[in-house]
């Protein structure tokens, strides 16, 4: 929605006769929102596409026959393209929309580089388009949450510099003195994706679609692991909370609790969280040293996490009762409650002795899933529902519907991680029962055979939290169906700036 | 890459994780300590203002939150004096994963050895009636055995059914315990080229099929027994039989390993097959494998 190309042809002025009416009765600037919407819709197509493989994948487990020998169905192929599409895909576009939002809208200013921001869509969508192509023919890497072959690393770097130059060049031009500290949450996620991203796709092509790691042995494993694991600690967590930080003291409509626990919390949590990857490679080859310190930051971490769970809630007193009428703002305040629970199991799981038990089980899955469908998923479907209506001028088709949705959503975590929980732990303690004489009391295969009914639980869980998205998107598109884009006008800066 | 071992990387490591440890100390008494009149009841706004109504408190960090930074913090030190993690220091305890391991496998030995012990003395075949040592070798089986022969040792495809009496290696229990402890290395070379390609090979399955009575072109036969006489006698026999000293199947029996199709059968004559049996005598130690091989042997001889 280019107004000035518009106002420059008499047919498109006729078209876009009311902005163009707006924008000469206030002659300001409008926000880039196009490029906000395009991400906003991709981030609901994606959801629904991540998720459904994931219930796919869960409901393998269960009935081993429904890969139907089909090799580009089978979970080892299908696994990584269930979690790059939910994290990349779906949480990637989550991340682009609601920051290209944000940083809008707390800067004064609109997006810089219009056309880089352009590329940034169309770059990410054809990396996934690259992933879904390539990951069920087998063309893997083998890292885990970074499977993707050299060619399409190359072009993620391309699209993430420009993501940076887009982000910060706003940052940059703002209209305010003082950075919002959701932007030092988008900042410090943009820049150490970047650096991890560098560091761990590393490699030596042999041919287009093969190349190997440019480390070997525990080395390789510890660069992986120190990836994997701020994946999560900035993909999955400062990202998010620089989501949290706009959408949940805008729909709450009260300040954010406390400014130095955001500073405290953010210095904390950047510098600790980089630390924490080791605790994936307890009692293996790698150093004990190393071992220790990812133990030791793992739990020196939880109350930097914890200090974003209180900014998130706290922000709510004073309007508790707002979450009897809106189930958006309940949507996000759950999700800050399972962001406190996986932060508090994390670092417990990173325990050595708790470790001992907890891997190679699916409490580890469990654990995942409680951060990424009751964290990331909760805060970002609250935020889409602010958003895709805003951004074309609606209101939200039927509070009922996000009603029903938050529902099945929280009835689905709670199967997934309960019945993950229960399977985890009977894993643990099966492999480590021994008999009078000191051997194993249960083959492997026998822990396998226990899981059944848990994995038929967690399917009907990933089952509900599937149809709880599906009635989302249901509902958004009723509320835009028909609609027209807006174009919104900047607002000058107010307050003691 | 070449191992980091110079004295830098010590301190590489040193370094950043005491002072980030200083650092976030700092980080939260100095957050503490500005947060002004924490009695006071008002609690200010920073002045702040985004996108119109967008505003911060500047509410005091919470005590019982800062307690357990403070804890974790000082957790931290404590297990980083006591243990190892400050580069090369090794910690006042002394402990190593590898050190624990060994304790650990020594307290086994030491509790378990004497049971598995005791029955070394037996001989196989009595020890394959005695039901309590039938019992631990069962649990061992299916501990370290069950991967390729099966729970219920029968075997797959690639891996030979333990209960059938039939024994490329020998039946006697102390050739089954041989196999058990130096392990096995069957090979079957890949005849395709000696007998000139895919008719020779299928003259070959004809005559191979011949030998278990079963149905055959009787002139393929033929041409493939010629063969059979120049190729495959030494290793399996005038007659077929096989030869257990060098774990040549019997191939007028029923019983084939790596499948009995005429497909699979002609493919093991021109590509080959490989067989392995991995050592268990350094992994297990003569103990298990003895009780293990009483066990196998017990399967057959029952």
């Amino acid at each position: 929605m280019e107004i000035l190309g518009a106002a420059s042809t008499e047919g498109r002025l006729h078209n876009n006769h009311n902005e163009v009416r707006d924008f000469l009765m206030t002659n300001t600037e409008t926000y880039n929102y196009r490029v906000v919407r395009q991400f906003a819709i991709m981030t609901i197509v994606w959801a629904i596409v991540g998720m459904a493989v994931g219930v796919l994948i869960a409901a393998q487990l269960a009935w081993p026959a429904l890969n139907f020998d089909v090799p580009w169905l089978t979970f080892s192929r299908l696994r990584p393209l269930h979690t790059n599409a939910v994290i990349f895909a779906f949480g990637g576009s989550a991340l682009f929309a609601c920051s290209y939002y944000v940083v809008q809208h707390t800067c004064h200013t609109k997006l810089v580089f219009p056309k880089l921001a352009a590329f940034t869509f169309w770059g990410w969508q054809v990396i996934i388009l690259s992933a879904a192509i390539t990951l069920p023919l087998g063309i893997s890497s083998a890292k885990e949450y970074a499977e993707l072959e050299w060619p399409i690393d190359i072009l993620i770097t391309l699209v993430w510099v420009a993501y940076a130059i887009v982000f910060f060049a706003t940052i940059i031009k703002r209209q305010v003195k003082h950075i919002y500290v959701a932007n030092w949450f988008f900042g410090a996620f943009i820049i150490t994706v970047a650096v991890l991203h560098l560091f761990n796709s590393a490699a030596l092509p042999v041919s287009l679609w093969k190349s190997y790691s440019a480390y070997a042995g525990v080395q390789d494993a510890m660069v992986q692991w120190w990836y994997g694991h701020n994946a999560v600690g900035f993909f999955l967590t400062a990202g998010f909370l620089g989501i949290m930080y706009y959408f949940v003291p805008k729909q709450a409509g009260r300040p954010v609790y406390s400014y130095r626990l955001s500073v405290v919390h953010f210095w904390a949590l950047i510098f600790t969280y980089i630390w924490a990857g080791p605790h994936h490679l307890h009692y293996t080859a790698l150093p004990d040293w190393a071992q220790s310190l990812g133990m030791v930051m793992s739990l020196i971490l939880l109350a930097p996490s914890w200090g974003g769970m209180i900014n998130g809630i706290m922000t709510l007193s004073g309007a508790w009762h707002k979450l009897r009428t809106d189930p958006v703002l309940r949507l996000l305040v759950v999700s800050i409650s399972f962001y406190g629970m996986s932060t508090f199991e994390g670092p417990m799981m990173a325990i050595k002795t708790v470790n001992a038990l907890s891997h190679y089980t699916d409490w580890t899955i469990g654990h995942v899933h409680s951060g990424a469908l009751g964290w990331v998923a909760l805060v970002s479907m609250g935020a889409m529902y602010y958003l895709i209506p805003r951004l074309f001028g609606r209101e939200i088709y039927s509070l009922k519907l996000v009603e029903v949705h938050f529902w099945a959503a929280t009835i689905g975590i709670v199967l997934y991680i309960s019945a993950m929980w229960v399977a985890g732990i009977t894993q643990g303690l099966m492999w480590r029962a021994v008999n009078d004489d000191g051997t194993l009391t249960y083959s492997f295969v026998e822990s396998v055979q226990a899981m059944h009914p848990y994995y038929i639980v967690r399917t009907l869980g990933g089952a509900f939290f599937l149809i709880g998205t599906l009635v989302m998107a249901y509902n958004l598109w009723k509320s835009i169906a028909g609609a027209r884009p807006v174009e919104v006008a900047i607002p000058a800066p107010s307050g003691a700036h | 890459m070449s191992d980091f071992n110079s004295e830098f990387w010590n301190w590489y490591i040193i370094l950043p994780t005491v002072l980030g440890i200083v650092w976030c100390f700092w980080l939260i008494w100095w957050m503490s300590l500005s947060s002004g009149d924490t009695a006071s009841k008002d609690v200010e706004d920073t002045g702040h203002v985004w996108d119109e109504d967008l505003k911060e408190y500047n509410n005091p960090l919470p005590r019982w939150w800062l307690g357990m930074f403070y804890i974790t913090l000082i957790f931290g030190i404590v297990y980083l004096a006591l243990y190892p993690g400050l580069g090369t220091f090794e910690g006042y305890l002394g402990w190593s994963s590898k050190q624990a391991y060994e304790d650990e496998i020594a307290a086994a030995d030491k509790q378990y050895g004497p049971l598995f012990q005791k029955h070394l003395s037996q001989d196989l075949v009595s020890l394959s009636e005695d039901t309590h040592g039938q019992k631990m070798g069962e649990r061992l089986f299916l501990n370290y055995c069950s991967t390729c022969h099966g729970s219920d040792a029968r075997g797959a495809r690639g891996f030979p059914n333990l209960r059938d009496n039939d024994w490329l290696w020998g039946s006697d229990p102390e050739t089954i315990k041989q196999t058990i402890l130096d392990g096995r290395k069957g090979l079957m070379p890949a005849w395709g080229g000696p007998l000139g390609g895919a008719e020779g090979v299928a003259n070959m399955t004809d005559y191979v099929l011949s030998l278990s009575g079963r149905e055959h072109d009787a002139s393929a036969a033929a041409i493939g027994q010629a063969q059979f006489n120049i190729f495959c006698v030494a290793c399996h026999g005038v007659d077929g039989k096989g030869n257990t000293a060098m774990g040549a199947p019997n191939l007028t029996d029923k019983t084939w390993l790596h499948g009995a199709s005429r497909a699979l059968i002609s493919e093991s004559i021109d590509k080959g097959r490989q067989g392995h049996m991995p050592a268990h005598r350094d992994f297990l130690g003569e103990a298990k494998v003895h009780l293990i091989a009483a066990y196998v042997y017990g399967l057959s001889n029952k």
